[in-house]
């Protein structure tokens, strides 16, 4: 008899464990083309060219993300503003302005790099291609609109989700002043159209206070 | 029969039906090669669980996939290695590069690497990332399948 109860004991977790699976109390599965997983905040996506509020390109074409990449995938080429039309505020701007997406490690390096925050990450990271070609993003992709829109690489591709473009990396708020402790909570940037506009960063106590189960997720 | 329009309306819906049917039962062969291969596991697992479309089998032997899914950098010594598992796949037979080091090199720009899968084997899908999480190397899947499903039966 004691062989019986112990075998319906261990029936009873398998039986119980496969019940709640089934009712959806315990199912981890996420069934990613019907629904997105939770990214972390700081995930590096696509690159944006960012604009600022009042439409003028930040980008200078000083070429240091091009410098600092450790997979050579940018390619930046600076030209003179027109005095009369600018299309940044500075002397220059970037005329051309291509990642080879295939190349690059997402290691946000060009993100740090960049004197005018203009380059930032978005959570977007569906971009597979049929060809090389196609994962050579130029100026046209990358800029977003004057609006604060950000351009999709596919956008006829029923699986892109354009909500993903609306969020930016949150890597630049560590490198930054707000990243500093007196700066805790402390909004520090310039309001810009789209991804350029973000909460301030959380403080450390706040950090903590979170259970451990919430930031594992994702 | 065949060039009647309704021998293609017939042959149609069968192309259909098999194009379909290789959709749903991919066995991918285990070719893992270097940190692309945990993301590729983790696509494997619970979380995300590649069963739903019919994957879940990463095949130790060629003789029984359908797909390579080159995770990870291949060195020169590796490809010849890899073009054999390749050649000893059955027909039809597809290959996704998995992340930047597989599709161009990535980083490592040097004498030891390929520079691109694709110098060794006819490359389907690119799947851009370092590495690719498991819902980027889902999108090059599903990806895969729209180009399976628009492709006419050649083999």
């Amino acid at each position: 008899m004691g062989v019986i109860r112990e075998f319906i004991k261990g029936l009873r977790v398998t039986g119980g464990t496969m019940l709640r699976t089934i009712t959806g109390e315990e199912l981890v599965t996420t069934e990613y083309p019907k629904e997105m997983r939770q990214k972390p905040p700081r995930f590096h996506g696509r690159h944006v060219l960012n604009r600022y509020p009042d439409g003028m390109e930040k980008c200078i074409g000083c070429e240091l993300c091009a410098g600092v990449c450790p997979a050579k995938c940018i390619f930046v080429r600076g030209m003179d503003n027109d005095p009369e039309n600018p299309t940044s505020p500075g002397e220059r701007f970037g005329f051309v302005y291509e990642i080879n997406m295939l190349r690059c490690i997402f290691c946000a390096l060009c993100v740090e790099a960049c004197p005018t925050e203009a380059i930032t990450m978005t959570h977007l990271f569906e971009m597979s291609t049929t060809n090389r070609e196609d994962a050579i993003y130029t100026r046209e992709t990358l800029l977003m609109d004057e609006k604060g829109g950000v351009p999709h690489m596919f956008p006829d591709d029923e699986l892109a989700d354009m909500d993903e473009l609306a969020v930016a990396d949150g890597w630049v708020k560590a490198t930054a002043p707000s990243g500093m402790a007196s700066y805790q909570g402390v909004k520090m940037w310039q309001g810009t159209p789209g991804p350029g506009d973000w909460d301030p960063e959380p403080g450390q106590s706040e950090l903590d206070a979170r259970s451990p189960t919430e930031d594992d997720d994702g | 029969m065949a060039t009647t329009p309704l021998g293609n309306l017939l042959m149609t819906t069968v192309e259909k039906a098999a194009n379909w049917s290789r959709t749903r039962s991919m066995w991918p062969a285990t070719f893992g090669l270097a940190c692309c291969a945990i993301e590729m596991m983790a696509t494997g697992a619970a979380h995300h669980d590649l069963a739903r479309f019919g994957m879940e089998v990463f095949r130790a032997s060629p003789r029984q996939a359908d797909l390579m899914i080159v995770a990870g950098r291949v060195s020169q010594k590796m490809a010849p290695v890899l073009r054999q598992v390749y050649d000893q796949m059955p027909d039809p037979k597809w290959v996704i590069s998995m992340g930047a080091c597989a599709s161009t090199g990535g980083m490592f720009n040097n004498y030891a690497l390929v520079q691109g899968v694709d110098q060794i084997v006819p490359v389907d899908i690119y799947v851009p990332g370092c590495p690719p999480g498991p819902q980027s190397l889902m999108h090059g899947i599903l990806t895969l399948h729209d180009k399976i499903m628009a492709g006419e039966i050649k083999r």
